[in-house]
């Protein structure tokens, strides 16, 4: 099945990695080798961010030295900048893995009179190359030309040579552009370079700001059309999903407890898949972050790690309430099995919570996650960039094997329309529906299995009760087929025993 | 400043001459030689015996393209009187270096 995908097309065009994560997974492996590639978008988009993390990482990762050609900052507020990154150009500048060139023009100062010709500009980065043995060229942004020299027709003429001599030097090009009105750079540079084109993109939702990032074209290659958000992290760029190009995660056959022996009991008797995704929606006060965090403890018990997002309590708070219905998690805390991260959903963007998840994840290995509840990261009621948040996260984690928990508040009474809307009941594997049921002047909960793929499970509406000894699951009473919950069911189950013990009694008296 | 470096160099004590113009060139193009030729031509006429040029063909040294912020070739600085002032071409319209190197057409320094 996997080797499928991972056989190569018959013909392939070799490409450069760029080692920014998420980069390359889209673009197939990395930008063309040998070619120019376009990054274009309006200011402060990051074109330059992500110009310098191509050269770093070239020149730390790949062995690929390169020359950063810089038009607009100095060589030294380049290093300051790209140092909040955690990229050292410095060092690599004195390791001769990295040269800067700052090339600037004052229109001010110049004077043009008769013909001339950009050699200059080829002899300065043809000795830069030269220098370092460079693979890589960033010119960032060539645009600014255009401002300096008032001949456009030289100028057009020299950045056609220019790309077909970087093309002929052999090196990976990287050049960038600021976003024009009606094209994708103010000048046109697209018409220079054909073969990639990216496009960043920085807006702001409801307040939150997103950058997103957008394939174009890319001669020859099949990538990902789609945009992606993008964040700059500590450790440089990370472009969002890891993993969503292909539908191919292994199915494991290995099952978990839920915590509860008789919601195992409704899933088949042994719990849910590994790695699989698990839904618990429902209204206020039906019990979902204690069931989720069931999943969590008995994971711990099991000796395997849980990580738990907690987006509308903090911490210390989920310790103390998870410890009134008998369920102690400060154990595991101690013992390093179980980690609670608990940050304010408007804190941040999606994407950035989104990167969180994901670094944690990375660094904690966890065997299960629990994320308490989804619905809060989204901002307002029609989010549809929560899906394809969720999306992301839920393939991430069922790549790397791990189960997911996530928690959905619905209002009470509209819980499968709410959730269909969310759209998010597609993509879990396994859905408990909690509910409340209010008969005879009291609340009583109810859970029930809405699906769970690949398993039998119960059909039934159970009675949920939690209590100092932790969640118990109770059949509901059904006599003369009427469901019987709460005060009723322990009536007539009281009454049924009583009967039986009055019928004993009876039966032991006529024996003697 | 500008005005007592002149006045300095007007006493001719200085060794070096009032103007000191430099050319960038990238090897022997048709271009770097007409703009060489239209320099030599304009300096003898409007600043015989005051100016000196250096030309620097980039092709033999190209790190001293980075220093001058040169781009295009030709292209002649005015390394001095200060501000340093860059004209780009070949030089071919007089008038137009002329106003770029702010000389005046009579011979006369700027005041």
């Amino acid at each position: 099945m996997k080797k499928t995908h991972d056989s190569p097309p018959a013909f392939e065009l070799p490409k450069a990695k760029t080692g920014i994560h998420g980069l390359d997974e889209i673009t197939g492996g990395g930008l063309p080798r040998g070619r120019p590639t376009l990054v274009c978008g309006g200011a402060g988009c990051g074109k330059t961010m992500l110009a310098a993390e191509f050269i770093v990482r070239g020149a730390t990762t790949f062995g690929e030295p390169g020359v950063f050609m810089t038009f607009e900052e100095s060589a030294e507020e380049l290093t300051a900048n790209v140092r909040s990154l955690g990229f050292d150009l410095d060092k690599l500048t004195r390791q001769k893995k990295v040269a800067l060139d700052f090339v600037h023009i004052e229109r001010s100062e110049i004077e043009e009179t008769g013909e001339y010709d950009l050699e200059g500009l080829f002899i300065r980065l043809g000795h830069a190359i030269d220098t370092v043995g460079a693979k890589r060229v960033v010119l960032d942004t060539i645009e600014a030309l255009f401002a300096g020299l008032p001949d456009h027709g030289i100028l057009r003429a020299e950045l056609r040579r220019l790309f077909r001599w970087l093309k002929d030097r052999g090196v990976t090009a990287l050049i960038t552009g600021e976003r024009g009105e009606n094209s994708l750079t103010r000048y046109g540079l697209e018409e220079y370079v054909a073969d990639c084109v990216i496009l960043l993109d920085h807006r702001i939702v409801d307040e939150v700001s997103t950058r997103r990032l957008r394939i174009v074209k890319y001669r020859g290659t099949p990538h990902g059309t789609n945009e992606y958000p993008f964040l700059f992290g500590a450790d440089g760029l990370s472009v969002l999903p890891i993993t969503s190009m292909r539908l191919d995660h292994k199915a494991l056959n290995e099952r978990v407890s839920t915590g509860i022996a008789g919601l195992d009991a409704m899933l088949g008797g042994k719990g849910v898949f590994r790695g699989t995704s698990v839904l618990v929606s429902g209204a206020p006060g039906t019990g979902k972050s204690t069931l989720a965090v069931s999943f969590a403890d008995a994971s711990c018990r099991r000796g395997k790690r849980a990580l738990l997002f907690c987006y509308e309590e903090s911490a210390s708070q989920m310790l103390r309430n998870m410890r009134s219905i008998g369920i102690d998690l400060g154990p595991s805390i101690e013992k390093g099995l179980l980690r609670i991260h608990a940050a304010r959903p408007t804190l941040q963007g999606l994407e950035q919570h989104l990167s969180d998840m994901h670094r944690l994840v990375r660094e904690f290995k966890p065997a299960l996650v629990v994320v308490d509840p989804i619905s809060n990261l989204a901002l307002t009621d029609n989010d549809t960039s929560l899906k394809a948040t969720l999306m992301r996260l839920v393939d991430f984690l069922k790549e790397e094997g791990i189960t997911g928990v996530f928690t959905s508040l619905i209002s009470e009474g509209a819980a499968v329309v709410a959730d269909t809307q969310l759209g998010i009941s597609s993509l879990m594997d396994t859905w408990m529906m909690l509910d409340n049921h209010e008969a005879n002047g009291e609340r009583t909960r109810t859970i029930q299995v809405v699906k769970s793929r690949g398993m039998a499970h119960s059909n039934r509406v159970r009675e949920f009760l939690l209590s100092a000894r932790g969640v118990e699951l109770i059949d509901v009473y059904m006599p003369d087929s009427r469901v019987l919950t709460g005060s009723e069911r322990m009536v007539h189950a009281a009454r049924a025993q009583a009967e039986k013990a009055g019928s004993a009694k009876k039966k032991a008296r006529a024996g003697q | 400043m500008s005005t007592g470096t002149a006045a300095k160099a007007k006493k001719k004590a200085a060794s070096s001459p009032e103007w000191q113009l430099r050319l960038y060139v990238a090897g022997q193009t048709p271009k770097s030689v007409t703009a060489l030729d239209n320099l030599k031509r304009l300096c003898e006429s409007h600043l015989a015996g005051r100016y000196e040029i250096e030309v620097i063909d980039l092709l033999v040294n190209p790190t001293l393209a980075a220093g001058d912020q040169i781009l295009a070739v030709p292209t002649l600085v005015r390394k001095f009187p200060e501000p340093i002032r860059k004209i780009i071409g070949d030089l071919s319209n007089e008038g137009k270096v002329l106003v770029g190197l702010d000389v005046q057409p009579i011979g006369k320094a700027p005041s």
